[in-house]
């Protein structure tokens, strides 16, 4: 058993997420950085799968009940473990009684936590993701609260990585405070006109303190629309469209003044017009700016984003092998 | 045909089809009908297929299914529904009952009226002037008069977009808020742009306010009979049909609803587009009928 001492600024049960219900408007959910959720469950020796904890800004003081082995991942939020500082990045034993803790973010946005065995809440429509809009899957549809207590699972599949062993830091993320984002361009970019599409391009854009799991929204640059009648059902603003279905990473940009990129609980649908999509690589990029980081967004075609996601995927295997005990 | 439309990618593991800028209930019938195709042909790696008022989004993994091959796959799909020599959709007609100018929304609205085009008077109030109608109980009235397709779920978690099934002239059509709300009810009926929509959670929201209804729409806890299956209650493709009621009913069906056995009123209908294009008020008058002999 894990009891929450602390919560946390908002921390949530997540895993890899739910798919097949976007057309009802329920989104994929899971760890916004996905790979530093999966790298914290091979260091524990889970599926990759399984449930870990996603912690945003600020860490959750959590109390062991039984011995427990655990990863932290993602963000530089250094922990404690009963008031010793302990290495990110590494698998780690806790004693019956042990306090989990952080002290504050240096780098980065949010921290993962695995415990071998996995959280163990119950799935709701195949995941264990928390989707807080609505209320549902994770520990009771929403963040933690002082006072909850979370059961561990009992089924690792691998032995986790040996005592000493702290992942190489080629294959941790880069958290910077100015970054590129890659995306495809497509979707409804028609409407920009030539120099608005080469102002989104070229702004330095400036992430905004609303950025959250739904989306994370920028500033900096004015982008120019092309003028015209609107459609019918449309709405009037040269940014509205008839209400079409948002892909996750999707960046609209209401009124041309303050894109939005849309994240794992994304809203699935609306009126405003988006112009490119974040690939599937760069997504962990996202979840881990903080406001204020400085982001580029760099044009890509689709075997780039492709190539992008094998690298990505190259990158967990050596972390595999790495790993091993 | 598919001049109009255009496939661009939404990331490595997305693929927009933009059938139409425009809304129509044509455009609106073709993506469904894409929709169900894709469905039957069960692709493997693509993970949801969600059709939009006029336009569809498709998810896969591409580590599954090649993206050209998907493409491929989908404009084959647009061709043949194009070419299809009927158009007609098996659904149901489902009767939503609404408390027109209800205190709850309208405190909402009271709460948010900096954000309004109009500081004086209700959502309704409003949406009379907008679209030239004497007064609300006009606009009430008007609303409740034709039903409405719902033309795509979503936005958050099973809220239904419906669009109104008359000729585009006729139809209700009312701004959005200047400014989202933080805050509305949980079942509001909400109109904008030229969509109506019911709230399935409470929470933010930009579209004018006209009522509540005590159906309940979205159930993650799927306790009641309605959503023994899914915590969902609208499909894509549903009609709708809005009932005006007084407090009385409301809160009779309201209690129903707290205690569980609430059942929503619906009925298995066939659709014909065409049939429908080549004379609205007779197809209008026979889907009003359906739940209306009983």
């Amino acid at each position: 058993m894990i009891e929450v001492l602390e919560a946390g600024l908002a921390t949530s049960v997540q895993d890899t997420g739910r798919t097949g219900y976007y057309r009802y408007g329920i989104p994929p959910s899971g760890a916004v950085d996905a790979y530093s959720s999966r790298a914290a469950n091979i260091l524990v020796g889970n599926a990759e799968d399984a449930a870990v904890l996603e912690c945003t800004y600020l860490g959750p003081r959590l109390r062991f009940t039984e011995p427990a082995v655990v990863a932290v991942t993602g963000a530089d939020m250094p922990a404690q473990i009963a008031g010793e500082e302990v290495p990110g990045w590494a698998a780690l034993r806790v004693t019956a009684g042990d306090e989990l803790s952080f002290t504050f973010l240096r780098a980065g946005a949010r921290a993962y936590v695995a415990v071998r065995g996995g959280i163990d809440v119950p799935e709701v429509l195949g995941s264990r993701s928390t989707y807080g809009i609505a209320g549902f899957g994770g520990h009771e549809g929403r963040t933690l609260r002082v006072g909850d207590s979370l059961v561990v699972g009992d089924s690792p599949s691998a032995p986790p990585a040996a005592e000493g062993f702290e992942t190489p830091r080629d294959l941790r993320p880069v958290l910077a405070r100015e970054n590129d984002v890659r995306v495809v361009m497509g979707l409804y970019d028609d409407r920009l006109t030539d120099r608005g599409r080469a102002d989104f391009l070229a702004a330095a854009w400036t992430l905004t303190p609303v950025a959250d799991r739904v989306g994370f929204r920028y500033c900096g640059a004015q982008l120019e629309w092309v003028e015209r009648e609107q459609p019918f059902g449309a709405g009037a603003d040269p940014s509205n469209i008839v209400d079409a279905g948002y892909p996750i990473g999707s960046i609209q940009v209401p009124a041309g003044s303050e894109p939005i990129v849309l994240h794992r609980d994304a809203v699935s649908g609306g009126g405003y017009a988006m112009v490119a999509t974040v690939i599937s690589a760069d997504m962990d990029v996202v979840g881990q700016s903080a406001p204020g980081t400085t982001t580029r967004f760099v044009e890509v075609d689709l075997d780039e984003a492709l190539a992008a996601r094998a690298h990505r995927a190259e990158r967990l295997e050596l972390l595999r092998w790495a790993a091993r005990p | 045909m598919s001049t109009e439309s255009r496939y661009t990618w939404g990331g490595d593991e997305q693929l927009v089809v933009r059938l139409s800028e425009a809304m129509s209930l044509e455009v609106n019938f073709t993506a469904s009908a894409m929709s169900a195709e894709l469905d039957a042909r069960a692709i493997e790696g693509v993970s949801d297929v969600c059709p939009a008022n006029a336009s569809l989004l498709i998810r896969f993994d591409p580590d599954v299914c090649d993206p050209h091959q998907l493409e491929a796959t989908v404009r084959d799909v647009e061709r043949q529904v194009e070419n299809a020599t009927s158009r007609t959709l098996s659904t149901r007609i489902v009767e939503i009952p609404v408390w027109y100018d209800d205190p709850y929304t309208n405190e909402v609205a009271a709460r948010f009226r900096d954000s309004h085009q109009r500081p004086q008077g209700n959502d309704l109030d409003f949406a009379a002037e907008i679209n030239g109608l004497p007064d609300a109980a006009a606009f009430i009235e008007a609303h409740q008069e034709s039903p409405w397709l719902t033309s795509m779920v979503g936005f958050v978690a099973g809220l239904p977009f419906c669009y109104q099934m008359v000729p585009h002239e006729r139809q209700l059509q009312v701004p959005k808020y200047v400014k989202p709300r933080t805050d509305t009810p949980k079942q509001t009926v909400g109109h904008g742009g030229c969509f109506a929509c019911i709230y399935s959670v409470r929470g933010a929201g930009g579209y004018q306010m006209f009522g509540i209804t005590p159906a309940p729409i979205f159930e993650p806890a799927q306790t009641s009979p309605d959503f023994e299956e899914f915590m969902v209650f609208f499909r894509p493709g549903d009609i709708v049909k809005f009932r005006g009621i007084d407090e009385d009913e409301y809160r009779e069906s309201e209690s129903r609803a707290v205690a569980g056995d609430y059942r929503m009123r619906q009925r298995p209908v066939e659709f014909d587009l065409d049939a429908y294009l080549a004379d609205p008020d007779a197809t209008k008058a026979s889907l009003m009928g359906v739940l209306s002999d009983d």
